[in-house]
C-alpha cells in the first residue's frame, strides 16, 4: 500500500505541476496576446484613471476632466463644446477618440495639455455668422498656416456621450440620427462643389501658364461660350453680355462663367491639373494632423468636362479647408503654408506646403480679388481700414443640380498699412431654409467671411 | 498481528532526544500567518484608499484570535500534530479574506465579513473535532451512516431551486448551504473505511481477465454502486465540479487501497470515453468544453468577453510579480468573481508569483496529508488521510485548472479562498481530521 501511497502523492504532484506550467503559459507566454485583446477593457480603464490633458484655445482650456466614482474613473467635459466640436474632436470612453483629441492624444492622456492655433475670436464669429444655417467656415494664418477657426454647423456637444452607459448611447444615437448630421465635420471632411470660387484656381493656372498675360486685354471669349465636342452652351448669370471678350479682370470681378469656361480649355487639362494640386487637390495625405478629405480635381477629363471644371462644377469638389488654403496661398506671395492646428506637434508646424505660383502671379491675383471686394460681387466682405480680397461662388449642386446651391465665399485681409496678410478664409452656407434664388456667396457668405476677418484683424 | 507484549497505549519513551512535537514551530508561523494576513489586508486599503483601513485592528484580532484558539485546542487535543497544516490553512483562509475585502470595494455585496463569520465557525469547529474526537477509529464504525448522510444531503438540494444554472444550495431564510461540500469528508470517510475493510478481498479475489486482475462484483459492488449514485446525482444538478472530485478521490483510494493498476486504467479509460460521449452529447457540458477549446468565441460572435476570457485577461494583466493588492480589474469577471473565479484575482494583483505561491500552499497540505498517512499503520487512517489531502488537491486542480483553460471548467470552490461558509467550514473539518490523523501518525513514529 505504500508503493501505491506514494504514486498517488506522485499523481497529486503532477496536478499541482500542471496547474504551475499552465499559469506560465497563461501569464507569461500568452500574457501578451491576452492582454492585447481587443475585447479587454483594462487599456480603457488605464486610460480613464486619471484626468487627461486639456485642449487649449487662446490660453484658455475648452475641456476638462470630471470624477465619475465609477470604474473608468474621469470622464472628458467641454467648455462650448459645439462651438469647438471641430477642433477637438471628443474623446469618449464608449466611442473612441477624433480629431485633436485623437491626434494629440499621445500627449493628452497622460495629462499633457496640447494649445491649438484657433484664435478664438475668429472661431465665435464663425459660429455666430453661420447660426442656425448649415454650413462651415476654414481660417488660416496665410504667412503661418495657422488654422485660425474651423466651425462647422449645426454641431454637437462632445460632452454628451463622453461616458458610458445610457445616457452616452442615447446621446450618440440620436446624432447619428440626425439628418442634419451634427457631427460631420463639414470644413475639413466635406468636399462641396466651390462653383466660382475655383476661378480663382483657374485665373491662376491661366497667368502661370501664360494663356493670359495681361489681366486687362480683352480675351477672346462669345457669350454663350458652346461646350468643345458638346451642344450645351456655357451662360452667365448676367445677361448683360459684358462678359463678351471681358478682360480677365472684369470676368473675375463679375464672375464671367464663359470666360473662365474658355480659358479652362484654353489652359489645358495638365496645366489646370497641376495648379489645383500645387493648391492641395488631389493630395489624400492632407493633414492638420487629422485627416482632410481629398478635395477633387479629376485629371481624366474631356474639353466640355474640362470647362465645367475650371468653374468649379463636373467633378470638382473642395473641402472649406482647401477653399482658405486657396486664398492664403494667393495673400502669401504664392506660398501655401502648411495648414495645422497644432503648433509643432506631430509634425505639421510652421513648413512651405508647395510654392503654388510665382510672386508676380501672386500680385496680379490679389489684385483681381481686391476688385472683386471693392468693385465686384464680394462687396460684402469689405472693411474699413484693411485691405480685403475674395471671391464668391454659387454652386449648382447634387445629381442634376436638384441639391440646392451653395453660397461660398473665400477672402483674405491685411491691414491697410501692413503688407503681410493677416487671414485667410472660406465659408460654405448650405442652407435649406433659404429661396433658393437667394442664395449667392456675396449675399449669404461674404458677411460671415467678413466678421471671421474682423475679428483676427481685432 | 504478532503476539507481542508491548502495549501500544504505553511506548517506551527514548530518554534523549525529546520529541520533537513542533509546538512551537506551529505558533511562530501562525504569528506569521496572522501578520502577513494583516499586512495584506493594510495594503489593499493603502492602494485603494490611501489610508489603512479602519478595521485593521478589529481584523487583525480577529484573526489573532482564530489563530490562538485553534493552537490552542492543537496543544491540548493533539500536540504531536503536524506542525504545517493549521498555519497553512490559517494563510489560506486569511488571504481569502483579503481578496474578497478587496472584492468588496467594487461589487454592491460585502462578502468577506460574512466570510470571517464562516472562518470562526469552521475554527469553533476544527476546535470541536481536535477536542472531541479523540480516536479517528470511532469514524469508521459510522461509515453508512456517512454514507447516507451524504446521499440524503446531496440528493435534497433538488427540491430547491436552481441558482445560476447548479441546484447544489440548499436556501432557507436567508441562509444558502451547499450540502455537497460536507458530503464530500462523509463520502472520504466511507470509502477509507469500505477500502480498508475489503482491500484484501479487492486485491487478490476475482478474475483475471487478459493482463486485467478484476475484482470480485461482491467486494466492488456497494462501492461502485454508491459512487455510482453520487456521480449520478451531482450529474442531474449539473454540480460538474464535485462529480469529478468524487470520481478522482474513488480512483485514487480504489488504487491506494488495492494497487491494481490494470482496473484503474480500465476505470480511467472507460470514463474518458464517458466523458467524451457525455462531453459532446449533453449540452450544459459540451458549451463547457466548448468554451474551453474556444474562451474568446463569445467575444468573436460580438457577445463580449465570457467570464472565463474575463478570467484569462485578469490572469495575464498580473504577469509575474501582479498589479498589487487592489490595483487589478478583475471585477470585470462578474458574478462569480469571489466563488469561482477568486483565483483570478490573486493571480492579477499577485501575479505569478503569488500564484506559485498559493499552490505551493496547497500541494504543502496535500503533501503533509500524505505523509500523514503514509506513517499510519491502521489501513482506514491511512486511506483517510490520503483521501482528505486529495480531495484537496483535487480540488484545487478542478477549480484552478478550470480558470486558466486548462481543463473544461466545473464550478467548484477554491479551498479557504473562494466566497462561501459551507466549504470554508468544510475545509476547516478536514484540516482538524488531518491534525488528528498526523498527530497520531507522527505519535507512531515517535
Amino acid at each position: 500500500m505504500t508503493a501505491h501511497a506514494r504514486h498517488a502523492a506522485a499523481f497529486c504532484l503532477l496536478l499541482f505541476t500542471a496547474l504551475l506550467v499552465n499559469a506560465v503559459r497563461v501569464q507569461v507566454l500568452d500574457a501578451p496576446a491576452y492582454n492585447g485583446n481587443p475585447a479587454n477593457r483594462r487599456p480603457v480603464i488605464a486610460r480613464f484613471d486619471h484626468p487627461r490633458g486639456d485642449i487649449l484655445v487662446g490660453s484658455r482650456a475648452v475641456t476638462g476632466s470630471r470624477a465619475t466614482g465609477g470604474q473608468l474613473k474621469y470622464v472628458r467635459t467641454y467648455t462650448d463644446g459645439p462651438l469647438y466640436a471641430p477642433v477637438t474632436g471628443f474623446a469618449s470612453q464608449t466611442y473612441g477618440a477624433t480629431l485633436v483629441e485623437a491626434a494629440a492624444d499621445e500627449a493628452l492622456a497622460p495629462g499633457e495639455d496640447i494649445t491649438t492655433t484657433i484664435d478664438p475670436a475668429a472661431q465665435r464669429a464663425a459660429y455666430r455668422g453661420l447660426g442656425r444655417k448649415k454650413g462651415a467656415v476654414a481660417a488660416l494664418d496665410p504667412a503661418t498656416g495657422r488654422i485660425l477657426a474651423l466651425v462647422s454647423t449645426p454641431s454637437y456637444d462632445p460632452g454628451s456621450f463622453a461616458g458610458t452607459g445610457p445616457d452616452a448611447t442615447d446621446a450618440w444615437a440620436r446624432l447619428l440620427d440626425d439628418p442634419d448630421e451634427p457631427m460631420l465635420n463639414r470644413a475639413l471632411r466635406q468636399t462641396y462643389p466651390p462653383g466660382s470660387a475655383f476661378k480663382t484656381v483657374t485665373a491662376v493656372a491661366a497667368l502661370a501658364s501664360g494663356t493670359v498675360t495681361d489681366v486687362d486685354e480683352p480675351t477672346d471669349s462669345p457669350d454663350p461660350y458652346p461646350l468643345p465636342g458638346s451642344t450645351t452652351r456655357l451662360t452667365n448669370e448676367s445677361t448683360s453680355g459684358a462678359c463678351r471678350d471681358a478682360s480677365l479682370r472684369l470676368a473675375y470681378q463679375i464672375s464671367c462663367n464663359t470666360v473662365f469656361g474658355k480659358l479652362g480649355v484654353d489652359t489645358g487639362l495638365d496645366a489646370m491639373a497641376e495648379t489645383a494640386e500645387a493648391f492641395g487637390f488631389n493630395d489624400p495625405a492632407l493633414r492638420i494632423p487629422s485627416r482632410a478629405a481629398t478635395s477633387v480635381f479629376d485629371p481624366h477629363m474631356d474639353r466640355a468636362q474640362l470647362a465645367m471644371s475650371a468653374i468649379g462644377q463636373y467633378n470638382t469638389a473642395a473641402t472649406p479647408l482647401q477653399m482658405a488654403m486657396v486664398a492664403a496661398a494667393v495673400a502669401n506671395g504664392g506660398a501655401l503654408m502648411q495648414p495645422h492646428i497644432l503648433d509643432t506637434y506631430g509634425g505639421y508646424g510652421f513648413s512651405v506646403y508647395r510654392q503654388v505660383m510665382n510672386p508676380a502671379v501672386a500680385v496680379q491675383m490679389q489684385q483681381l480679388m481686391t476688385a472683386a471686394v471693392t468693385d465686384g460681387t464680394g462687396r460684402n466682405a469689405a472693411i474699413p481700414h484693411a485691405v480685403v480680397g475674395g471671391k464668391t461662388g454659387t454652386a449648382q449642386n447634387g445629381e442634376n443640380n436638384r441639391g440646392l446651391p451653395l453660397a461660398w465665399f473665400i477672402s483674405w485681409a491685411h491691414p491697410d498699412r501692413s503688407p503681410t496678410p493677416s487671414v485667410a478664409v472660406a465659408v460654405v452656407v448650405e442652407d435649406a431654409a433659404a429661396d433658393r434664388a437667394d442664395i449667392s456667396g456675396g449675399g449669404n457668405a461674404a458677411p460671415i467671411a467678413r466678421a471671421v476677418m474682423r475679428a483676427v484683424l481685432g | 498481528m504478532s503476539a507481542t507484549t508491548l502495549d501500544a497505549g504505553a511506548p517506551p519513551r527514548p530518554a534523549t532526544p525529546p520529541p520533537r512535537r513542533g509546538r512551537g514551530m506551529e505558533f511562530v508561523l501562525l504569528l506569521c500567518a496572522v501578520l502577513i494576513s494583516v499586512l495584506g489586508h493594510c495594503d489593499v486599503g493603502l492602494a485603494t484608499a490611501g489610508t489603512v483601513p479602519p478595521d485593521t485592528l478589529r481584523y487583525g484580532c480577529a484573526l489573532g484570535a482564530l489563530a490562538l484558539a485553534a493552537h490552542g485546542a492543537v496543544r491540548a487535543g493533539a500536540p504531536c500534530a503536524d506542525p504545517l497544516l493549521l498555519p497553512i490553512a490559517l494563510l489560506l483562509n486569511g488571504l481569502g479574506l483579503i481578496l474578497l475585502q478587496r472584492l468588496d470595494l467594487r461589487t454592491a455585496e460585502a462578502a468577506a465579513p460574512t466570510q470571517l463569520v464562516w472562518s470562526a465557525l469552521g475554527v469553533a469547529l476544527f476546535i470541536a473535532v481536535v477536542l472531541l474526537l479523540r480516536d479517528y477509529r470511532a469514524l469508521a464504525r459510522y461509515a453508512y451512516v456517512s454514507v447516507a448522510a451524504a446521499l440524503v444531503l446531496m440528493i435534497v438540494p433538488i427540491a430547491f431551486p436552481a441558482v445560476n444554472g447548479a441546484r447544489i444550495w440548499i436556501q432557507y431564510a436567508g441562509l444558502s448551504i451547499q450540502p455537497g461540500e460536507f458530503a464530500k469528508v462523509l463520502l472520504a470517510v466511507f470509502f477509507a473505511a469500505y477500502l480498508a475493510d475489503n482491500h484484501h478481498a479487492l486485491a487478490y479475489t476475482g478474475r483475471r481477465i487478459w493482463f486485467l486482475q478484476l475484482p470480485t462484483g461482491r467486494a466492488l459492488g456497494p462501492v461502485l454502486a454508491i459512487w455510482a449514485i453520487s456521480v449520478g446525482v451531482l450529474v442531474l444538478e449539473r454540480d460538474l465540479g464535485t462529480s469529478l472530485l468524487f470520481f478522482g478521490l474513488f480512483v485514487i483510494l480504489l488504487y491506494v487501497s488495492t494497487g491494481r493498476t490494470g482496473w484503474t486504467a480500465v476505470g480511467l479509460l472507460l470514463s474518458g470515453a464517458g466523458a467524451f460521449a457525455v462531453g459532446s452529447l449533453e449540452p450544459h457540458v459540451h458549451s463547457r468544453v466548448q468554451d474551453w477549446l474556444h474562451p474568446f468565441a463569445s467575444i468573436d460572435a460580438g457577445e463580449g468577453p465570457s467570464q472565463l476570457a474575463q478570467s484569462l485577461f485578469a490572469f495575464a494583466a498580473g504577469g509575474v510579480f501582479g498589479t498589487g493588492l487592489g490595483e487589478g480589474h478583475s471585477v470585470l469577471i462578474g458574478f462569480a468573481v469571489k466563488s469561482d473565479f477568486v483565483l483570478a484575482t490573486a493571480g492579477e494583483e499577485l501575479g505569478l508569483a503569488g500564484i506559485a505561491a498559493v499552490l505551493l500552499l496547497y500541494a504543502m497540505l496535500t503533501a503533509r496529508g500524505y505523509a500523514a498517512g503514509l506513517a499510519m499503520r491502521d489501513p482506514f487512517g491511512r486511506l483517510l488521510a490520503i483521501g482528505l489531502a486529495s480531495i484537496i488537491a483535487l480540488q484545487v486542480f478542478v477549480i484552478a485548472g478550470g480558470v486558466t483553460d486548462l481543463i473544461p471548467l466545473t464550478g467548484m470552490a477554491m479551498p479557504f479562498l473562494a466566497q462561501g461558509g459551507s466549504s470554508v467550514v468544510t475545509n476547516w473539518i478536514i484540516i482538524a481530521l488531518l491534525i488528528r490523523l498526523s498527530d497520531t501518525a507522527r505519535r507512531a513514529e515517535g
